[in-house]
This record gives C-alpha cells, sequence and structure tokens, in this order.
C-alpha cells in the first residue's frame, strides 16, 4: 500500500494541493483567500501536467542537428505538457490578475473584502 | 379532388392585414380604421365564400404553405367542414364589425386601436382554424386565437378584467398544453397528424392508449368548448366589451373549441374507432351532464350576459353531443345547430349590447318593462331566446329536430331526455325575461320610445332576421344545411 | 477565402487591439470598427455554413502543421450552426451596445468594445477549433472577458463578477484536468484523433475520470442546476449589452462543448449505453427547469427574473442532450438558436425599458406600451416564444423536445415540459400585464389619466433595431424551423444516435 502510494507520489501532491485549494474557494468567507485557494487550485494542476512529462533518466528534448543515431524517445523528456502549461500559466496569471483587480474594486467600494459584510452591506442597502 | 389554391391562404391572412391597416391608421384616423375592419371582413367572407361552389363539387382546395417539420406541413385544406365553420365566422365578423364600431362609439371606449386590432388577428386565427389541413396547423391557430382573445378579456383593464384575464389564461393555456401532449403523442404512435375523414387512428397502438389520448383531446378542445367542469372561464370572461363576448365568446373562440373536439372525434379517431373503444357514450354521458348543469345554473344568474354564457356551455355540449351519438341525424343535426346557435347566440348578445348602450343595465331583473322603450331590441331577443328553446320556425328548431332524431337513430333514448329537458330549460330562464320585459312595469325605465343607435340595432336585426329565414329555409344562402349533411355523410362511412 | 475559419477569430481579435489605440485619439471611431469587425465575421461565419452545406465539412491546418501534433479547425454542420449564432447575435449587441453603453458606461465604453470583442473571440474560437487544449485557451479568453465586462456593471456586479470568476475558473480547470487525463492515456489532443484511439480504452478508469471532469467543469460553465449559484447575479448586474450576450450566446458554447465531447470525442455509445450520464443530466435538467421557472416567478427585478428563466432553459436544452435521441436532440440544437434569440431579444428588451424607465421593478412598468411601443411588442412577441406559443420558434423546440421524450418512453420529462410552459406562462404574463394594462407605476403616477394619451418615447433606433430584428427573427425562424431543421441540424446531429 505505501508502496503503492509512494511510487505515484507526484499525483498524491497534486490532488492533495487540489483539495487544499479547493476547500479555500469554497468555505473561506474572506475574498482574498478564496484567491490563494484559487492560485493553490491552479497550481496543482500545473504540477500535475508537469510532472506527467517526466521520464527518469531522460534528458531535454533537443536533438542535434548532424545527429546519425536513431532518435530514442525513452531518452527525452516529452516536451508537449511543460509547452502546454506554459500557455496555462500565462492563462493563469491573468484570471489572478483579473481577480485581484476586481478585489481592489470592491475594497474600494466596500472597504472591506469579507463577504459576509459585503453581503450585510448590499442588504442594508436594498432595504 | 384536390386543387391547389391560395385562396384558403388569403382569407387566413386577411384578417392579418386587416389588422396591420387598423395599426397603421390607430387612433388619430378612425374612420380609416374602422373602414379597414369593414373592408377586411367583407373581404375575407367573399374569399370564402368563392371557395363555396368547391366544396359542392366535392373538391379540396389545398395550399401547403410551409414545411414546419418532416413530414409535417403547415397545410390548408378546404373541406366541407371547414368551409361551414369558415363561412359562419366570416359572415358574422362583417355584422360584428359594424356593430362594434357602433358600440365602441356609443360607449367612447378606449383602447379601440388595440380592439379592433386583436379582433381582426383572432378572425384571422379562426379561419386558420377552420382551414386547417392537420393538426399541428390546427393547434399553431388555436394558440395564436387564445393569445389574441386575452387583450379584448382585459379590454377594461380594471382589477376584475385583468382577473378575468388570468383564469381565461390558466384555462386556456393549461388547455393548449394538453393539446399539445394530444398531439405529440398522435405523432409518435402515427408518424401523421393530417385529418381523415372517418379518422386515421384505428390500428396504432393498444386500446388503453388510444383511451388516454382520446381524453386527454378532449380535455384539452374541452376547455374552449366550455365543457363542465372546465367551463369556469367563459362566465368570467363575459366581462368583455359585448360584442367580444358576440362574436368570440359565442362564436369564434368556443366554437373553435367544439370544432376542434369535432375534428378528433370525426377525422381523427373516427366512428369506427370510438365503437370499438366504447367512448363515444362516456363522452355522451360526459356532455349531458354538461347540458343539464349549465341549464340550471343559467336559472339563477342575475347578469345577463353571464346568463347568456352559461347557455353557450348548454349549446356547445348539445353540439358536441351530437357529434358523440356518431349517427347520420345526429351529427347532421350538431354540425347545424353550430350554425344556427351561432346566429342564435349572437342575437342576444346584441341585444345585451344594445341594452347596455341605451341603459346600461346588465342584470336581468333590471329589465322590466324594456320592451316598450326598445321593441325592436326585446323582439329580436325573443326570435333568439325561442330559437334557442327549440321553437319553430326559428332555426333552432331544425338542428334539435335532427339531434333528437339522432339520438332516436342511436337508440339512446336517454339523450332523448337530455335534449327535451335542456329544451325545457332553455325556456325557462329566457322567457321570464320576455315577459317582464313585456307585462311588467319599473320606475325606472321610460316606456317611451327610445331604440339603440341604427349601426347597433341593423346588425342585430340582420342576425334575427338570418334566424327565422335558416329555420324556415334551412339550406338558403350557402347550403348549410347540406354541408352540414355532407359533414355526416364524409366521415360516418 | 479557404482561410476563413481562422479570419472569424483573427478579425475580431486584431480589431480588439486596435480599439484602444484608436479610442485613445477619437473614441467615436471605436463603435463603427466593433461593428465592421463583427459584420465581417457574420459574413465569413454565414459563408462557412453555406460552404459546409454546399462541400461537406472544413478542415483547416494552423500554420499548416499535420493534425494530431498541429491545431487543426475543423467545421462542420454543428459547430459551423453554432458559430452563425455565436456571431450574429455578438454583432446585434454589438449594434445595440452604443446607446445602451452611452449611458450606463460613459466613461469606460472604448475598454468596453476592446473586451467585448475578446469575449466574441473566445466565443468563437471555442466554437470552430478542433484542438482540445486549444479550446481551453479560447475559453479562458471568453471567460476572463466576461468576468470583465460583468465587473463594469451597475452596483453588486463585482461580487458578481467575483463569485463568477472563481466558479468559472473551477470549471475550467476541471476542463483542463480532463484534457491532461486524457492526454496521459492517449497523447493526443485533437479531438479526431482522440475519437479514433478512445473506444479501446473506454473502460479505463482514467478515460471515465476525465470524462466526469468535462461534464462537471461545463455543466459549471454553463451554469446547469445545482452548479447555477453564479448565474443570476452575474446576469442580473452586468451591463443589458452583456446580459443579452452571456445568456443567449456563452451558456450555449458550453452547451455545444458538452455535446461535442460526449457524441465527438467520446462516441454516443460511451456517452448512453457505458456509463448512466444521459439519465443524470436529464434529472438535474428536469429539476432545473422547475427550479429556475419557480424561482423566476418570485422575482421582482426584471433581469432577475429573465436570468432565473435561463437556468430553466439551460435545463431544457440539457434535457434534449439527456434524452439522447434524434427528436431530444433536434429539439437542443433547435432550441440552442431559440434561445439565443429570444433570451438576446428579452435582455435587450429590457435593458431598453430600464434605459427610459430607469427602473427594472416588475411592478413599475404600468403603461409601457403607450410609451414603448415597439419594444413591447417585440417583448411580447419572445416573451410567448418562451412560453412556446405558435408560430414562434420556441414553440417547435419544445415540441420536439416533447417528442423526444415520448420517444424515449420517459413520461416525467413530458410533463416537466408541459408543466414549464405554463410556469413560463405565470412569470412573463405577469410582465405583459403590467405593462399593458396596468396603470402608470409609482414614478408616473401623478401624470397618469386614462383619457389622455401618452407620447410615445422610444428608445433611440440603435438600440431599436437589433431588438425587433430579434423578435423578428423569433417569428421566422419558427416558421422556417422545418427548413432549418432539415438543412442544417438533422446532419449536426451526432452519427450513432
Amino acid at each position: 500500500m505505501i508502496e503503492y502510494i509512494i511510487s505515484k507520489y507526484n499525483y498524491w501532491i497534486y490532488i492533495v494541493l487540489m483539495m487544499i485549494g479547493f476547500y479555500a474557494m469554497i468555505s473561506k468567507r474572506n475574498l482574498m483567500k478564496k484567491l490563494i485557494g484559487m492560485t493553490i487550485f491552479q497550481t496543482a494542476i500545473i504540477l500535475f501536467y508537469i510532472s506527467i512529462g517526466v521520464k527518469r533518466d531522460a534528458t531535454i528534448p533537443i536533438v542535434p542537428e548532424h545527429s546519425h543515431e536513431a532518435i530514442k524517445a525513452l531518452e527525452y523528456v516529452n516536451p508537449l505538457p511543460h509547452v502546454l502549461m506554459l500557455t496555462a500559466i500565462v492563462v493563469m496569471v491573468s484570471t489572478s490578475g483579473v481577480a485581484l483587480a476586481l478585489l481592489i474594486m470592491i475594497y474600494k467600494r466596500y472597504k472591506t473584502i469579507e463577504e459576509d459584510e459585503i453581503l450585510k452591506l448590499r442588504q442594508e442597502a436594498g432595504a | 379532388m384536390d386543387i391547389i389554391s391560395i385562396r384558403p391562404l388569403l382569407a387566413v391572412l386577411m384578417g392579418m392585414i386587416g389588422a396591420f391597416f387598423i395599426l397603421l391608421a390607430g387612433e388619430r384616423h378612425k374612420n380609416i380604421r374602422e373602414f379597414s375592419t369593414i373592408l377586411a371582413s367583407v373581404a375575407k367572407f367573399l374569399l370564402v365564400f368563392s371557395m363555396v361552389p368547391f366544396v359542392f363539387e366535392g373538391k379540396t382546395l389545398v395550399y401547403d404553405l410551409i414545411t414546419l417539420a418532416p413530414g409535417l406541413l403547415l397545410e390548408f385544406k378546404v373541406d366541407t367542414f371547414g368551409i361551414f365553420f369558415g363561412v359562419l365566422a366570416s359572415f358574422l365578423w362583417i355584422i360584428t364589425s359594424i356593430y362594434s364600431i357602433g358600440y365602441m362609439r356609443g360607449l367612447q371606449e378606449h383602447a379601440q386601436t388595440r380592439y379592433f386590432f386583436c379582433f381582426a388577428m383572432a378572425l384571422s386565427a379562426t379561419m386558420g382554424i377552420a382551414f386547417a389541413g392537420n393538426l399541428l396547423t390546427l393547434f399553431i391557430f388555436y394558440e395564436i386565437l387564445t393569445i389574441t382573445t386575452y387583450p379584448l378579456v382585459v379590454h377594461k383593464e380594471t382589477a376584475e378584467a385583468i382577473k378575468a384575464g388570468r383564469k381565461y389564461l390558466v384555462y386556456t393555456l393549461t388547455g393548449g398544453v394538453t393539446i399539445l401532449f394530444s398531439i405529440a403523442f398522435t405523432y409518435h404512435l402515427t408518424g401523421s397528424l393530417d385529418f381523415v375523414g372517418g379518422g386515421f387512428l384505428q390500428d396504432h397502438g393498444s386500446k388503453n392508449v388510444l383511451t388516454l389520448l382520446f381524453i386527454t383531446f378532449i380535455l384539452g378542445f374541452g376547455v374552449k368548448a366550455a365543457i363542465m367542469p372546465l367551463h369556469e372561464w367563459l362566465p368570467t370572461a363575459m366581462i368583455a366589451p359585448i360584442p367580444v363576448s358576440a362574436l368570440l365568446h359565442a362564436v369564434a373562440v368556443v366554437k373553435a373549441g367544439v370544432f376542434g373536439c369535432l375534428r378528433v372525434i370525426l377525422y381523427v379517431f373516427g366512428p369506427a374507432l370510438l365503437h370499438e373503444l366504447d367512448l363515444w357514450w362516456m363522452l355522451a354521458y360526459f356532455v349531458s351532464f354538461t347540458i343539464v348543469v349549465s341549464g340550471i345554473f343559467a336559472l339563477v344568474q342575475d347578469n345577463l350576459k353571464v346568463r347568456l354564457a352559461f347557455s353557450t356551455i348548454n349549446a356547445l355540449s348539445i353540439i358536441i353531443l351530437g357529434a358523440a351519438l356518431l349517427s347520420p341525424s345526429a351529427v347532421k343535426g350538431g354540425i347545424l345547430h353550430i350554425a344556427n346557435h351561432g346566429f342564435m347566440k349572437i342575437t342576444l348578445f346584441f341585444c345585451a349590447g344594445a341594452i347596455y348602450v341605451k341603459t346600461h343595465k346588465e342584470k336581468v331583473s333590471e329589465l322590466d318593462g324594456l320592451a316598450r322603450q326598445m321593441p325592436f331590441t326585446m323582439g329580436s331577443f325573443a326570435i333568439g331566446a325561442m330559437g334557442l328553446a327549440g321553437i319553430p320556425p326559428i332555426c333552432g328548431f331544425i338542428s334539435k329536430w335532427y339531434l333528437c332524431l339522432g339520438a332516436l337513430e342511436a337508440h339512446e333514448i336517454t339523450f332523448l331526455f337530455v335534449l327535451l329537458i335542456s329544451a325545457m330549460l332553455d325556456a325557462a330562464y329566457f322567457f321570464p325575461i320576455i315577459y317582464n320585459s313585456l307585462f311588467k312595469r319599473s320606475q325606472e325605465i321610460n316606456p317611451t320610445f327610445n331604440e339603440a343607435p341604427w349601426l347597433i340595432l341593423v346588425p342585430m336585426l340582420i342576425a334575427a332576421i338570418i334566424s327565422i329565414i335558416l329555420g324556415i329555409a334551412p339550406d338558403a344562402f350557402v347550403h348549410f344545411f347540406k354541408m352540414a349533411a355532407l359533414i355526416g355523410q364524409n366521415t360516418l362511412h | 477565402m479557404s482561410h476563413s475559419p481562422i479570419l472569424i477569430i483573427i478579425i475580431p481579435l486584431i480589431s480588439s487591439f486596435f480599439v484602444p489605440l484608436i479610442g485613445w485619439r477619437k473614441k467615436n471611431l471605436c463603435y463603427p470598427l466593433v461593428v465592421l469587425a463583427l459584420f465581417i465575421s457574420s459574413i465569413l461565419s454565414l459563408y462557412i455554413m453555406g460552404s459546409v452545406i454546399t462541400h461537406g465539412s472544413i478542415y483547416y491546418r494552423l500554420g499548416g502543421w499535420e493534425p494530431p501534433w498541429g491545431i487543426e479547425y475543423r467545421i462542420d454542420y454543428l459547430n459551423g450552426f453554432m458559430a452563425v449564432i455565436v456571431s450574429f447575435i455578438s454583432f446585434l449587441v454589438a449594434i445595440y451596445s452604443r446607446r445602451s453603453g452611452e449611458q450606463e458606461l460613459p466613461d469606460r465604453i472604448v475598454h468596453f468594445y476592446c473586451i467585448f470583442l475578446l469575449l466574441v473571440t473566445g466565443l468563437l474560437g471555442m466554437v470552430v477549433t478542433g484542438d482540445m487544449f486549444n479550446l481551453y485557451v479560447f475559453l479562458e479568453i471568453a471567460s476572463l472577458a466576461a468576468y470583465a465586462l460583468i465587473a463594469i456593471g451597475e452596483d453588486g456586479a463585482l461580487m458578481g463578477s467575483f463569485n463568477y470568476l472563481i466558479m468559472g475558473t473551477i470549471g475550467a480547470c476541471f476542463y483542463l484536468l480532463g484534457v491532461g487525463y486524457l492526454y496521459i492515456v492517449t497523447g493526443s489532443l485533437n479531438m479526431n484523433d482522440l475519437s479514433q484511439i478512445l473506444p479501446g480504452l473506454y473502460h479505463s478508469r482514467v478515460v471515465r475520470t476525465a470524462f466526469a471532469l468535462f461534464i462537471v467543469g461545463l455543466a459549471l460553465k454553463m451554469g446547469l442546476f445545482p452548479l447555477h449559484t453564479w448565474l443570476p447575479d452575474a446576469y442580473t448586474h452586468a451591463p443589458s449589452a452583456v446580459s443579452a450576450l452571456l445568456a443567449s450566446v456563452m451558456s450555449k458554447v458550453s452547451v455545444y462543448i458538452m455535446i461535442r465531447i460526449m457524441f465527438t470525442v467520446f462516441n454516443p455509445y460511451f456517452s448512453i449505453e457505458l456509463i448512466p450520464i444521459t439519465t443524470m443530466l436529464s434529472w438535474t435538467a428536469g429539476i432545473a427547469i422547475l427550479f429556475g421557472e419557480i424561482m423566476a416567478i418570485v422575482q421582482p427585478d426584471l433581469k432577475r427574473m429573465l436570468a432565473y428563466s435561463s437556468v430553466a432553459q439551460i435545463g431544457y436544452i440539457v434535457l434534449g442532450i439527456g434524452l439522447a435521441n434524434t427528436m431530444g436532440l433536434t429539439g437542443s440544437l433547435l432550441h440552442v438558436l431559440n434561445h439565443a434569440l429570444t433570451k438576446g431579444c428579452l435582455f435587450l428588451g429590457a435593458g431598453a425599458i430600464t434605459y427610459r424607465r430607469g427602473t427594472r421593478d416588475i411592478r413599475q412598468l404600468g403603461y409601457l406600451h403607450v410609451e414603448m411601443p415597439f419594444t413591447m411588442a417585440a417583448f411580447t412577441i419572445a416573451a410567448l416564444s418562451m412560453i412556446g406559443i405558435p408560430p414562434t420558434c420556441g414553440f417547435f423546440s419544445k415540441y420536439y423536445l416533447i417528442l423526444g421524450a415520448i420517444d424515449a418512453r420517459q413520461w416525467i420529462w413530458v410533463i416537466i415540459l408541459l408543466l414549464s410552459s405554463l410556469l413560463n406562462a405565470i412569470f412573463f404574463f405577469r410582465v405583459i400585464e403590467n405593462a399593458y394594462f396596468k396603470p402608470l407605476g409609482v414614478i408616473h403616477e401623478s401624470s397618469y389619466d386614462r383619457g389622455e394619451q401618452e407620447e410615445a418615447n422610444e428608445v433611440p433606433l440603435g438600440m431599436l433595431i437589433p431588438i425587433l430584428a430579434l423578435a423578428a427573427a423569433i417569428i421566422l425562424t419558427g416558421i422556417f424551423s422545418g427548413k432549418i431543421i432539415s438543412t442544417i441540424i438533422q446532419f449536426a446531429i451526432p452519427e450513432g444516435i
């Protein structure tokens, strides 16, 4: 059992991280904490992707131009997940950017980033 | 034999074209607006009338407008039954238009543009129902009719009217949804929705399924046909202006429900299947209940229009009873009653309107001695009332005669008694009105001659006179009698 | 013209880059640029649809790279149809946005247009792409633009937008994880390639997990009950043009992706037979319909009412997918179009009402038909379509859905669909009743006099034309629905259903 867990430790780490992030997003009432949770959540997915491209004893996927040896796929890391993650990181950074901008606006408007207090303020304004 | 002709489409569109011009003219050009109403109604009638000879030659005018769904066309088909209903509704629209103008001007009503617009649209929808070649086409126009008559019910814009409008919508939309279910189910069973004289459902589906289908169909169309206990909306809708009650709540809307029921009975299920499923007598008992109970309800109503509404409920069920008996004379009588009741009931409503315009009285108990002030109105009223009670020589007698014959043909004495009781009830709730207006005296009514304006009087008298003519010569004008007989032949093989 | 699949995305994208540059010097030029860009996109999407109908599916290789390594855009009947809907609705909304934007966000109109174009880019990209990861990127472009667009709305939009951001990110991340799982077992990201590799792996737990992640992620994105919590706030407080675009188009694109993944990437055999997903979807959809409509009945705010009605309408579409037979899916796809037109018209109408009246309280809409006769006529037509009154288009999709439910012999959905017509009638007629038959509300009470005819005070033509165009489209689509089905939708239904 232990061996099973250890042999796939990358997946376990990503799952644990993701759940921490997920928990924070769902149950924290402070908007900044939610946002932190979101970042952890996204990072977990990035880790997951990165780890699936890795091979033991493999090198970076650069093939010499005039090499005459046959290319063995086993000797190279799979570059595609990493490339995908470059894009995903960009996306995630912009998401965080938009979220932070929203938070600043929310703070300016309500002078707080506690969800409960904002709800209360809005109810009072509505009533 | 089918002839492709654009006439049915034009007849349907005529109302919409009229409605468009009514909207264009608006409140600013009253005369143009009212002129376009009349013009549209006359044009529509002439178009419909021009199709009558084809039907008697045994031909069917067909026009496929567009494919609504694979295998389903928006299709107009002018058969005998369709033209029967079409001629009736389009002719009554002419006289109601004239009457409407007199009525609306007499009372200086508000929102007249909306009123005339919706009226024209409703008539368009009625033509669509009459000429629909399949169930889906019929349903489309049926729903348009529901929506276009809603503003007419709410016309007064008072809290009470809005409430009545809600009730009307709840009933009719629920009915519509039930019909939609039945149609979808029919399509699922047969893959076709085209009307066929004598039905097309035979051998599709088990006995239980078909029984259920028939019940949902009748419940769906039964809302507009005001079969009890689905009738509640009709007395409530009497809050609408009187021309609306006259044409829509005595002819177009309620008869559309009856028309739908008859289409289902004669053209979807067919007599053979209904005999096989033993459903016809269930329906007959169901409507017999309505016939008797609505007559009793009518006795105690003090509001004249509501009393007329219950009388309408009574007559509608009589028509369905005729079809449900499935014997040649009964079907003939029932269908003939669609037209006869139309003329008589519109006369009665026109009278109620004339009384309202002149004296602002709506209650039966306030009409004492009115015959002296408004002899023509009360005279017409008497004609309509006697006709409904089945007294010759007014046309109601003819249809009831055939209905009674039909009950005998079907060897069902019970329904003969139902018809006779209903005739007696008719007399019981109408004759006191006539008697009181003639012989009683009242402080409030001035016994000098003071009739309603001629725009109201003339349509009323026309309707009353036609009721008598149709009683003496049932085949006059467009041969309603012959048509009814033909419909019977075509469906009851 | 062979580059048209990419051009419909590139044109809005490039324009969104130029909008701030031009807006910096001359604000007035932004609007023509936006409208022009979206107009070209719409024409191109029509051209693409036309060539799909005449020549069959279009394959476009981005940068000339061979699939499955390169990104391939593959357009068949299904996404050609979606592209036409997306581009045309956004074109109409763009026309509308000028005058409503002037009132709702006067100093931010340039930014608004820039992000608006990005949103359309993202949506069109999601529709035309044939690559799973590329789809994720476009999904995020669209979502980020949507968060920003909602946030520039009225008070309360900020919180709505933030909640949407959190939920939307979860949805997108689930989708991304699903792509990762599929990549682990197949090593491919191309949809077509995946569909050929996957059938051998249907019993793998990884594949099934990926499928579950896709469905949940997309359900979040489209606002399917019970994952709809972000939706009412976001739709209510966004600027009216944005609400219209989001409600009519954005949720539909998520629906499209769901159909794509369930029936193209995975085959119908997997989605229908191997796992009970269709049953689950139809149950959630059925509950969504009832829940959304009951919630809509109690809302006093017009836009919030429409938002809850959207929850219900998503239920309709997903119900058709859940029925998973030809009739059901026909109804679903037809409803995608119908709901896009109808909800677009309703939200634009609600925006127009707010523009003139300054309130969205349904009880204060009295005598609106005198003040805004054309808007109200269009609104009424759209409302009738929602209720399902023929000959408006809403009737026909409902008809097919009912047929689908009958074909599947699932009577409960038949009953729910019929019942939902009546529930729809309740809350739409509440609006119609107030607008047509009630005296003016609190605001104008003093000036109300029945005999006196109020002067019409319609919204500017720029706002009115899109509303009327949509209303006309509702009726025309209804009448010509048979034609639409026989030329497009019947071929858009995935094989093997």
